[in-house]
């Protein structure tokens, strides 16, 4: 254990002495490495008394959205509707805390996988993007070799495993293996795995793909507590780790400065109770320089656009009728040529000559059988 | 068992169609060929009658690099050389550089990935005092010999002199190993080059078979403006001749919307030197998101889209300038964002006074507004080139937007990076199946990753004689049929069943079974020892 320490503390001070030299570099550019943020949070557990989960849910999506990642780039997955449950008696309404200064639901939340789609396989089929072809947009993780990503995960978990919908669960090593094969496509950039469950820490000790930091609310053999219950609502409203990383993701904004070590932080065991991990092995960084608003936020590269290209408009081809029917040539027209006809009564005469002509050599008799 | 076993082994085995794992694995050793073929025309005055007579010559020349254990780059440039014909001579004696370079059009075109390279003489007026090579519109280049040419020397010294030259007109105009080597970044993770070549991977889109263009007009003050933009015609007249030209690498599909009340982030600073609002760059990071969560896209294609938004300030805050890191205001008044696409800010107050009773109509210049798109637009497809090297003089690009040579540069790189692309999907898909052994292999999967290989080695042999078109083509198939076969939704492997699983599995079915069998086993083996030592006692 001590160890590990030593070697990760030399390792960071090698890191920072050779990024001390980079700090230098004025633009924000090419710090990170990103160019666009995407989200995937899941909650995975269902039923009323599981209200806390949904609340986890719902209140990183919030911050998310408060720090500028859009819609388009998030995946929200709802394993149950606790907003319009029959037991909620306060509908619509989602809180995170007892004095209900907080409704995480909000005006526009956008679920994109909710009640029974949340499964085991959806949740891989997004990540390693082997969906049907008839998969809308919004429910695709279109992230490309320049995404951070960030994966929140939280629910009922064991030593390994995370339990999805009460019937099936997904093991630590298929989730390693989800990753890999995202790493292989390059469809990441850096990916922030963040999740609250027991025993949490089990589910990230398996990964092996670079660029991975990874957080959990618990250590193997230790329970993740939740934080209060409200007799109003008579359940438990959230757990204490979120509960706390909600708090101080309230105090981030979309400028802020305030990097990774700050997040580690978070929730220490006097207020959680059990101890939070987090895994920065696979991260090539130094976890000092990685911005929160890296992973919660989608602040945008920009770049002034120095050239332009001179077009001129076109000229509008205005026709006047002069121009568009050849007038002078109509009017100066020739006569046409026609074909000449033999005069009209020709043609008759010419046949009552050949028959008086007949009748005359044959007799007239026949002549009156015609007249 | 002889009945039982290899039937419950057929039932329980998945499916998996044979797959060409020995091609692959071939594939997995990329050595790229690329080849470019130059044609160097000598004018009068540039070589001497004895020279003259040995010029037509051809010189073939490799260029070696290896990029990491699997990946190997040759570049291989064919050299002719030959003197100008009469009809080139008088084309070459126009009295500007860009009349010549179009008189030399019209006499032959040049085929897709070629150069031709005129060597004109130092005493020529077609080129300014300080540069020495003009690049043209189309894939010529006007290349002015230097000074110690003037005395009669050999032919081969003549050569040894332009050699630099001539190379660095292929990098400007063909490729360059910087971009190449780029463009195979899904294959190799190169350690960062200098910040020109971070900024330009970082801004390009990746290859895709298609993208999509949406023009978005901004209006957040509909009560003052009442703005109208002939998009159509604009995108007909200015955009399609650049995306026509550009079929052959991708297909575009453009829409246009317009979105009323739609405020930009930030809050502009009134600047009273100027007398109006000011956006500083560091804000312009802010602007982007409020506004994307109200641009739809078209929800039936995955392809990446482009955005270009036009925004028109309302009545209150105009005009708005938009400010560099200087506090210096920007020409185009526009910015754009890697990636993602770009935003300009067009002032209408101009167009009326302050006694006009809105809502005013406005009629955007269109052709101003196309021209900074259709420049954001270059630099998000990779078609704007670094910077290039001193003495050299670039025409600014046609009327459709894109030179000749810009169009090849940019089929080189797409060509070379589909396939690296390409090979990377397939050699992890192998592997893949290879080690989880749970997944079903369809007919189609098979089918798809044959092909995919076909189109592979064709899209290499083709760019390795240079026949650029045929190679982007091939490419492309490669790429579509490989991501086809790795994104497949039947490949999801069956859920992971560890080992100690298996036998929790297997050993209630198998484990009461297998005892009375092993029991009589024991007994026939028991019974058989007892019958022999019987039969050794009898014989005894």
């Amino acid at each position: 254990m001590l160890a590990i320490f030593a070697v990760q503390l030399t390792l960071a001070v090698l890191v920072t002495s050779v990024f001390a030299c980079i700090q230098y570099r004025p633009l924000l550019f090419f710090s990170s490495g990103h160019t666009n943020n995407w989200a995937v949070l899941v909650c995975t557990s269902r039923f009323w008394f599981n209200y806390r989960h949904v609340a986890n849910t719902l209140s990183v999506y919030r911050s998310v959205k408060r720090l500028g990642i859009p819609d388009s780039h998030i995946v929200l997955m709802l394993a149950d509707d606790m907003a319009c449950n029959h037991r909620n008696p306060k509908p619509a309404t989602v809180f995170s805390h007892k004095n209900m200064e907080l409704n995480v639901y909000g005006d526009d939340v956008e679920v994109d996988y909710r009640g029974y789609e949340v499964t085991v396989e959806n949740f891989l089929r997004v990540l390693t993007g082997r969906l049907p072809p008839s998969t809308p947009r919004s429910k695709r993780l279109l992230s490309d070799d320049r995404s951070n990503i960030l994966i929140y995960l939280t629910g009922h978990g064991g030593n390994g495993f995370l339990k999805f919908q009460d019937s099936e669960e997904i093991s630590n090593v298929e989730l390693a293996d989800a990753f890999e094969q995202m790493w292989q496509k390059r469809r990441y950039n850096e990916l922030l795995f963040i999740i609250d469950t027991c025993q949490g820490a089990s589910m990230y000790e398996r990964f092996y793909s670079p660029n991975l930091m990874a957080l959990a609310s618990s250590q193997v053999g230790e329970d993740s507590l939740s934080h209060q219950p409200d007799l109003a609502i008579g359940v438990h409203l959230m757990d204490r780790y979120t509960f706390y990383l909600l708090e101080f993701l309230e105090d981030i904004h979309p400028s802020s400065k305030a990097n990774m070590n700050d997040l580690f932080k978070v929730c220490p065991k006097s207020q959680c109770v059990s101890t939070p991990g987090h895994r920065t092995d696979l991260f090539l960084r130094d976890p000092g320089s990685a911005l929160i608003t890296d992973f919660f936020g989608s602040v945008r590269k920009v770049e002034i656009t120095m050239e332009t290209i001179n077009l001129t408009e076109p000229i509008q081809q205005t026709y006047s009728y002069v121009d568009q029917l050849p007038v002078s040539e109509i009017i100066h027209q020739k006569p046409k040529q026609k074909d000449w006809h033999p005069p009209d009564g020709f043609i008759l005469g010419l046949w009552t000559l050949i028959l008086l002509v007949f009748f005359k050599t044959y007799g007239m008799k026949h002549l009156k059988h015609i007249f | 068992i002889i009945v039982g076993v290899p039937l419950w082994w057929r039932t329980t085995e998945t499916y998996r169609a044979w797959l060409p794992v020995s091609q692959i694995n071939e594939l997995s050793n990329l050595q790229l060929q690329l080849s470019a073929e130059v044609e160097v025309v000598f004018a009068r005055g540039t070589v001497t009658p004895e020279q003259q007579k040995k010029v037509p010559l051809t010189q073939i020349q490799d260029e070696e690099h290896t990029v990491d254990e699997d990946t190997a780059l040759r570049y291989r440039y064919e050299t002719k050389y030959r003197t100008a014909t009469i009809m080139e001579e008088d084309a070459l004696n126009q009295p500007t550089a860009a009349e010549a370079d179009l008189s030399l059009h019209t006499l032959s075109e040049s085929p897709c990935g070629s150069l031709v390279v005129y060597v004109i003489p130092e005493s020529s007026s077609l080129l300014p005092e300080d540069m020495d090579v003009y690049v043209g519109q189309r894939r010529t280049a006007l290349l002015r010999i230097g000074a110690q040419m003037r005395v009669g020397k050999t032919l081969d010294q003549l050569l040894a002199h332009l050699e630099p030259r001539i190379k660095q007109v292929l990098q400007v105009m063909s490729f360059s190993h910087t971009d190449i080597s780029a463009a195979l970044s899904d294959r190799v993770r190169l350690s960062p080059g200098n910040k020109e070549s971070i900024a330009d991977s970082m801004r390009t889109f990746k290859s895709s078979p298609g993208y999509e263009i949406t023009f978005s007009l901004l209006n957040p003050d509909p009560k003052s403006h009442r703005l109208h933009w002939d998009i159509e015609g604009a995108v007909q007249t200015y955009i399609q001749p650049l995306l026509t030209k550009l079929a052959s690498v991708a297909n575009f599909s453009i829409d246009s919307q317009t979105l009323y009340y739609a405020m930009l982030g930030v809050n502009p600073r009134f600047d009273s030197s100027l007398s109006a609002y000011t956006l500083h760059s560091d804000s312009l990071a802010h602007v982007i998101n409020p506004v994307e969560a109200r641009l739809g896209s078209n929800a039936a294609s995955s392809n990446p889209v482009l955005n270009f938004l036009l925004y028109v300030p309302d009545a209150h805050h105009s005009p708005l300038y938009i400010h560099d890191r200087k506090k210096q205001e920007v020409p185009s008044n526009a910015f754009h964002s890697p990636r993602w696409g770009g935003i300009m800010v067009y002032n209408v107050n101009g167009f009326y006074g302050p006694e006009a009773v809105f809502p005013v109509d406005v009629n955007i210049n269109m052709a101003k507004v196309m021209g900074v798109f259709l420049a954001q637009l270059r630099l998000l497809l990779g078609v704007q080139s670094s910077t290039a090297p001193s003495g050299f003089l670039v025409a600014p690009c046609g009327s459709n937007g894109l030179a000749d040579w810009e169009l090849d540069r940019l089929m080189w790189s797409r060509s070379v990076e589909n396939v690296a692309t390409a090979t990377t999907t397939i050699t992890s898909l192998a592997q893949l199946l290879e080690q989880i052994g749970n997944i079903v292999i369809n007919d189609n999967i098979a089918e798809q990753v044959s092909s995919a290989v076909t189109s592979l080695q064709l899209a290499v042999a083709e760019l390795e004689t240079g026949n650029l078109r045929f190679a982007l083509q091939y490419s492309k198939e490669a790429i579509l049929a490989s991501e086809r076969a790795f994104f497949d939704p039947s490949l999801l492997h069956l859920l992971y069943f560890p080992d100690d699983q298996k036998f929790a599995i297997y050993i209630p079915l198998f484990l009461p079974m297998c005892v009375p069998i092993l029991l009589s086993l024991l007994k026939i083996v028991s019974d058989a020892r007892q019958k022999r030592r019987e039969k050794q006692a009898k014989k005894d």
